[in-house]
């Protein structure tokens, strides 16, 4: 009657095959290499030397490796918490609205993230034009001198990092609205009841209960920002890359515009290592929030 | 002393309420204004003032980008490119999560596992060894080139896992009398029960793919074959920018994932919070 469990084998074999097949290929076999790699002195195409830990000393004494590593740190401390805050707050503030209107408001804050990144890139660059840009205008409205924005050393990854909590806030914004809907309404209109001020109903209630998310979106938010590359290379264009190094444009320099391979591995691995260390932490915290909460 | 307290309480809410409506107008703002600049005729754009509407809307800008740039191939390599991952990505991936909930196999656990894991794994780190590998395989320059690295999304298989666990086992035990197949009973069973989440993650698929840049930038080098999200950004004026042209292409590229998103509004926030980690 029970079919024999050679089939199910069999047919279990055939179900995965496929995604195996390029999982191993696309995913597992590149890991591999990335490692690999690291240790030799190949150029982009082809074999190299191996080399030992060579690639991964000279980071060490390597101000552009450095400097990498500095504006990638400075760019997450600029979005994380900041782009977290700032999505709660529209959050608090949408999850008030009702019905078809409240659908509309979220969608105006929702929309960029769905944009893709070159988009928002033209977009902005062209609002924040020196020359023409709708932001000069408003700047000498106000009296203050203009700034090109893109094209200054010290504006340029403040203002991406702007750029880019406006870009990608509409995903926190999803999950704090999830989370405030989670939040049964009898718990406000017992508060309510106790005249509890807006701030301790915020404080006591919605903060404690909303924990969990908080923090999921924080690490989201922190994988997501220490890969930072494509708003960087775009806005950068014309400009001095270089000023504004992060990780992932110096593996894409190494690699693809100074035929290293060996060393751009390197730090690769090195950003490899870095996230899923930051991915066990928040997956270890996760954990260990849900226990406490049991 | 309650009824003043409810009537403090109305008075800050609309204060609140008027605050979120202005934000969001503010908010949308560079979207509108990118839009309406589009629109605009070259003198009109660089006027040193703001406009908010143009004096004479013109189309000029999208005929001029749709016929002096290669938007036309761009659209084409996109469409094609992100319909082509997101149904590969959805078919093994559903497969793959079918088997994993439903069959006993050797291997079972430590492949959850090995899914579980590769969510942590940065793909921007691989660039190097997925250029390397696809230079290999001859696929540089190619659609399919442009696909491969991009079909492993481990958090579909994931979902698609924990919707095919809350099938109450009675269908499948029912079927298995009937001496379906599995294939049988995957597409005749449990894929009507999850048409809903089918159609949630083949948009968000599309949506992601339509967007990606740093591959599909890195294993292009030929302009006819940029998907569109590369293109709009690499093709510069010798004589110049346009503003008002790159701004119509930049309307072009978003306007399929806008649209989609609209259209499907309640479908694409499902998941997108599905693929967090948070049941819908």
């Amino acid at each position: 009657m029970l079919r024999n469990s050679r089939t199910e084998r069999l047919a279990a074999l055939v179900l995965v095959a496929p995604f195996l097949a390029i999982y191993l290929l696309a995913f597992v076999y590149p890991t591999v290499q990335m490692f690999r790699t690291s240790f030799t002195d190949a150029p982009l195409i082809g074999e190299g030397q191996w080399v030992g830990l060579d690639n991964y000393l000279r980071l060490d004494n390597d101000p552009m490796f450095r400097r990498a590593v500095w504006n990638t740190a400075y760019f997450v401390l600029m979005t994380v918490v900041p782009g977290t805050l700032v999505a709660l707050l529209i959050a608090l503030g949408v999850s008030r609205l009702k019905g078809r209107f409240q659908a509309i408001v979220l969608a105006l804050f929702f929309l960029p993230y769905i944009l893709p990144v070159s988009v928002v890139y033209l977009i902005w660059d062209w609002t924040l034009n020196f020359q023409f840009g709708i932001a000069m205008h408003v700047l000498d409205w106000l009296g203050i001198p203009r700034v090109p924005v893109f094209k200054s050393r010290v504006w340029f990854l403040p203002a991406v990092a702007g750029v880019t909590i406006w870009w990608t806030a509409g995903f926190s914004i999803l999950l704090f609205l999830a989370g405030l809907r989670s939040i049964s309404a009898e718990i406000y209109e017992a508060a309510a009841l106790d005249n509890s001020t807006r701030w301790t109903t915020f404080r006591r209630i919605t903060w404690p209960l909303l924990w969990p998310i908080t923090s999921l979106v924080l690490t989201i938010q922190l994988i997501l920002q220490l890969k930072i590359f494509d708003q960087v290379y775009l806005f950068s264009i014309g400009g001095r890359p270089n000023d504004n190094m992060v990780l992932v444009y110096y593996v894409f320099q190494k690699a693809f515009q100074q035929n290293q391979g060996g060393r751009a591995a390197a730090v690769a691995v090195t950003l490899f290592v870095l996230v899923v260390v930051v991915s066990v932490l928040q997956f270890q915290l996760l954990r260990f929030a849900e226990r406490r909460r049991r | 002393m309650n009824a003043m307290a409810a009537q403090r309480w109305n008075f800050w809410g609309g204060i609140v309420t008027a605050l979120t409506l202005v934000w969001a107008v503010l908010w949308a703002f560079p979207l509108y204004w990118g839009v309406i600049s589009s629109l605009k005729p070259d003198d009109e754009v660089v006027r040193p003032y703001i406009e908010l509407w143009p004096e004479t809307p013109t189309l000029e800008n999208y005929i001029d980008a749709l016929t002096t740039t290669q938007i036309g191939a761009w659209y084409i390599n996109s469409v094609a490119v992100a319909i082509g991952v997101t149904v590969i990505t959805i078919f093994i991936s559903m497969l793959c999560g079918y088997a994993i909930s439903q069959l006993r196999f050797p291997g079972r656990i430590a492949l959850w596992w090995l899914i579980l894991a590769s969510f942590m794994v940065p793909t921007s780190a691989l660039i190097i060894n997925h250029f390397v590998l696809v230079a290999d395989l001859g696929l540089l320059n190619s659609w399919a080139g442009i696909m491969l690295p991009q079909l492993i999304h481990p958090v579909i298989v994931i979902v698609y896992k924990q919707f095919f666990d809350q099938v109450p086992k009675d269908f499948r035990e029912a079927a298995v009398m009937d001496n379906a197949s599995e294939f049988g009973i995957l597409f005749k069973v449990y894929m009507p029960m999850n048409w809903g989440v089918t159609t949630a993650l083949s948009i968000v698929c599309f949506i992601w793919t339509w967007n990606a840049f740093l591959w599909p930038f890195l294993s292009v080098t030929r302009t006819e074959m940029m998907t569109i999200t590369v293109g709009i950004t690499q093709v510069n004026d010798a004589f110049g920018v346009y503003y008002a042209r790159q701004l119509s292409a930049a309307v072009l590229a978003g306007l399929p994932v806008a649209l989609a998103y609209l259209f499907f509004q309640r479908r694409v926030t499902e998941a997108i919070t599905l693929s967090a980690g948070i049941k819908g």
